[in-house]
């Protein structure tokens, strides 16, 4: 197979790499940047433990060749980081709320839940759910990470 | 005395999760993230018929450093080591279930391996199926097992009755769906095999390699990785994924990964087991429930696995919260030519708890009663007998919890669940129900103290610091927290100068298991005994070993062969109520209210027992309206988690609420109690009953889907005209 030379910016680090066209962004991540933070559920974008951001927006990265990265602005879990180097504000409010069980959907969900909040700091409660619920969770119930979503809210506008 | 009550109850403060930092950030490393030198990949072929002989195999020339591994490969026994020994690593000359794994492609590229097993064909002689409980009873010698057992004088009971009523309740198929699938890493280095992997009992898995290589105890070593949810099926199934891994890194000398794809989790691994339970029952003059003759089958699948220790559960709690003085239980596990079942929180109870609480709330509306009333009539107390004649012994809060939970869901009196509230023409109807249920903690009867024999160490370094030696895992549940919490207090050390690492079979004593809501209750107590004593020699110069076994308390009397005393040594207890909304046109079942008030003893971490309960309030909903999975010719039809529906977060409901009743249990840490599993048991009888207010004909099954309510409430109107 012919391999693709692909260009792409991760946690503000620039990657270029030659790969097999046939790659995901997932697989690239993952395996040759060694981003574990993005979780594989289920690897037809059912689940949601993939989520990265791309370009500022929530995606699948599981149903992402790696040449429609091209030239993209990808954040993982790992890459999220509060000012100063500390936790993100809704990385203090999983804790708080006690939103984390297994945390294996928790990166994608924290993902989905910062597009969000980047778009709209203020969010109610449906809106919070809507944006959440691409991102299964089958430990705790959600009440807990809708929570969390709510005190990171109010972190955010304190720190403004 | 009011001083110290406050002061006991500090354990219930929250504290963060001591697991959380490194999952928020991503640092956790679960086992499809970890990456050995020169490790290599598998991936399973499986057999794609119900039942046949295997009568050859046609392997393509395989490239270098690619290799096959099966049934010849398993140097001792290949049968997994479970209960029974019946359940092969390997199919050897026929299979028994589709989707049951034949052999494993091994190597260093997974596009490879895809080739490889595509071009592999297995030839069949096929034999005939048998698919159904309803086709294996007919072809009959289809028992793994079948019990009974009596309390009282059953038959005293019938002969005496003023009225019989008879009435036959079923169960669905349940899917852990936890987001991390199995996997597993095998290594084999120096004459000895360890096994990394997603777990919920290292000490299952270390026999049932012992037993596939038959070796010494000591060439074995089995370690967990941060494991992404459980539910029950990592109790059992990882032995499986662990002996295959295991046995290719053996044959190849290499580290071997193999991790499940979704779809092959959810066709292959275990299930919760389908339920049909039919219930005989005598009534008095006044309509008071005098026996019960309850016949419970489980659809067990084509290996026994766990099964016959999860129909012993579903027996011994099929009469509910309710005292039934003349009791006569039946019970069967089933083989047919389906996926195994298996463990998935709750174990036996959800099912069993779903039919009582739905005869009960029958029986009340068939004789004119509102069944919230009619139950409270019948609750066990104190003293009261159980089902298998043993007793309950600590004070029974059930009416304090309805009146709580009432209060929290803003109802008057119990006279909304008892009237048919919405016939007529009305868009949406709207109903209310209610469940009790209970759930014993730890092992069945007397399995803590002569199957399980939990040990737990505590080892003060020289540093100070204190080690957790156990063989309980955290797979979401939180003990990395609570049982630091549990040890830190009675010490006297704030929680940071506990250490507790993933357990590692070479490092930690067996201390059972990570199911039946047992860590918190049973290894929870013996490590805060471990630590009192640790506290009395904590003087004492250079390390401290301090090692605990499991003693039963005096008062638990059981005898396994007659099912006949405790079969637990305490119960956890369970008011739900569930307000539901449906459409009039659809059927669609909105589920808009859950209140949920539980008795746990006394909570170790409030907010991380309140994540259990809220987490199993939703997993139960999931259960009772939309997880359907159905086999149909031998397959499972929902193998992806698009077709199998479990809740988002847009099927939360608006209203979720739980609270707790304070009642510490003597032999528990902090007075603390099982948790785990009762928040599963009792939310899919509220819902149907919900839907029963709502709908006003009976709901005798479940999941409760748009389909069913057609159905039932044609044959509702056909009845009526």
């Amino acid at each position: 197979m012919k391999k693709i030379r692909v260009s792409l910016r991760v946690n503000g680090r620039i990657f270029t790499l030659e790969t097999d066209p046939n790659r995901r962004l997932i697989d690239v991540l993952r395996e040759d940047l060694n981003f574990t933070g993005v979780k594989e559920g289920c690897g037809i974008g059912e689940c949601g433990a993939c989520t990265v951001l791309m370009n500022g927006k929530p995606v699948n990265s599981c149903l992402v060749l790696i040449g429609q990265a091209e030239g993209s602005e990808v954040v993982t879990i790992e890459g999220l980081k509060g000012k100063n180097g500390e936790l993100h504000p809704l990385q203090e409010a999983f804790i708080e709320a006690g939103a984390v069980q297994c945390g294996y959907c928790i990166p994608g969900m924290i993902l989905s839940a910062e597009a969000l909040l980047q778009n709209n700091p203020h969010p109610t409660e449906d809106l919070i759910k809507e944006a959440i619920s691409g991102n299964l969770c089958r430990c705790t119930g959600y009440r807990q990470i809708i929570d969390a979503v709510k005190i990171a809210s109010k972190k955010i506008a304190r720190k403004e | 005395m009011a001083g110290e009550k406050d002061k006991a109850k500090q354990i219930e403060r929250s504290v963060p999760r001591v697991d959380a930092e490194e999952k928020i950030s991503g640092k956790a490393q679960y086992i499809a993230d970890l990456k050995l030198e020169g490790m290599l990949h598998a991936k399973t072929l499986r057999s794609t018929r119900s039942r046949a002989k295997i009568t050859s195999i046609d392997i393509p020339n395989l490239p270098e450093g690619y290799f096959i591994v099966d049934k010849n490969d398993v140097p001792g026994q290949n049968r997994v080591k479970m209960i029974e020994n019946d359940w092969p690593f390997f199919a050897e000359d026929e299979v028994n279930f589709y989707g049951e794994p034949i052999l494993l492609v091994v190597g260093p590229e997974r596009g490879e391996i895809g080739k490889i097993l595509s071009s592999i064909t297995v030839h069949y002689e096929d034999m005939e199926p048998v698919l159904t409980m309803e086709e294996a009873e007919e072809k009959g010698d289809c028992y793994f097992a079948e019990y009974s057992f009596s309390n009282g004088d059953p038959e005293k009971a019938f002969k005496e009755a003023y009225r019989i009523i008879e009435d036959s309740y079923s169960t669905g198929y349940q899917e852990h769906a936890y987001l991390e699938p199995q996997g597993m890493i095998g290594v084999y280095e120096n004459g000895k095999i360890t096994v990394y992997g997603s777990l919920q009992c290292p000490y299952y898995v270390k026999p049932a390699l012992v037993q596939g290589f038959g070796w010494e105890d000591d060439r074995i070593r089995v370690v967990q990785t941060t494991t992404g949810g459980g539910f029950g099926g990592k109790e059992e199934y990882p032995s499986v994924i662990a002996g295959h891994a295991a046995f290719a890194a053996y044959k190849t000398g290499k580290p071997v990964k193999l991790i499940y794809d979704r779809k092959e989790d959810i066709e292959t691994t275990t299930k919760r087991h389908p339920s049909v339970i039919r219930f005989r029952t005598a009534l008095d003059r006044d309509n008071r429930i005098t026996g019960m003759e309850v016949d419970i089958r489980l659809n067990a699948g084509a290996y026994t696995g766990l099964s016959n220790v999860v129909l012993q559960r579903a027996m011994f709690c099929c009469t509910g919260v309710y005292n039934i003085p003349d009791v006569r239980v039946m019970g069967k596990t089933i083989a047919t030519n389906t996926v195994p079942c298996g463990a998935l929180r709750g174990f036996g109870a959800p099912q069993a708890i779903f039919a009582i609480e739905m005869h009960i709330h029958n029986l009340a509306v068939m004789l004119g009663e509102n069944p919230v009333e009619y139950k409270i009539k019948h609750l066990a107390g104190r003293g009261d007998r159980t089902v298998t004649g043993g007793f309950y012994r600590e004070e029974i809060k059930l009416e304090e919890m309805l009146e709580k939970a009432l209060d929290m869901g803003g109802y008057g009196d119990v006279s909304v669940f008892g009237s048919h509230l919405n016939q007529g023409g009305n868009e949406k109807y709207r109903g209310f129900g209610v469940s009790f249920f209970l759930h014993g903690g730890g092992f069945t009867g007397s399995g803590e103290r002569d199957v399980i024999k939990g040990k737990v160490a505590l080892k003060r370094r020289k540093d100070g610091k204190v080690e957790i030696m156990v063989s309980s895992v955290e797979m979401g549940q939180g003990p990395q927290t609570t049982l630091r919490k549990i040890v830190a207090s009675t010490l006297g050390l704030p929680m940071t100068e506990i250490l507790y690492e993933n357990p590692d079979t070479d490092r930690v004593p067996d201390s059972g298991p990570t199911v039946a809501s047992r860590t918190a209750m049973v290894v929870g107590f013996l490590l805060q005994g471990a630590a009192e004593e640790l506290k009395n020699r904590w003087e004492e110069e250079d390390e401290i070993d301090v090692v605990k076994e499991y003693h039963h308390p005096d008062y638990v009397k059981w005898d396994q062969d007659a099912f006949r005393g405790d079969a637990y040594p305490a119960y956890s207890w369970g008011v739900n109520i569930a307000e539901v909304e449906l459409d009039s046109l659809t059927y669609q079942v909105n589920v808009k209210g859950v209140w949920g008030v539980y008795d746990v003893g006394r909570p170790i971490d409030e907010l991380i027992v309140r994540g259990q309960m809220e987490g199993g309030i939703v997993q139960g909903l999931g259960y009772a309206v939309t997880e359907n999975l159905v086999i149909t010719d031998g397959r499972v039809l929902q193998n992806s988690l698009t077709d199998y529906i479990i809740p988002t977060s847009r099927d939360v409901p608006g209203l979720l609420k739980v609270d707790f009743v304070d009642n510490p249990y003597e032999y528990g840490p902090g007075g603390a109690k099982g948790a785990g599993e009762i928040p599963h048991d009792g939310i899919a009888p509220a819902v149907a009953a919900a839907v029963q207010n709502a709908l006003g004909f009976p709901i005798k099954k479940i999941p409760i889907t748009p389909e069913y309510l057609k159905e039932v409430a044609e044959n509702a109107f056909t009845i009526r005209s």
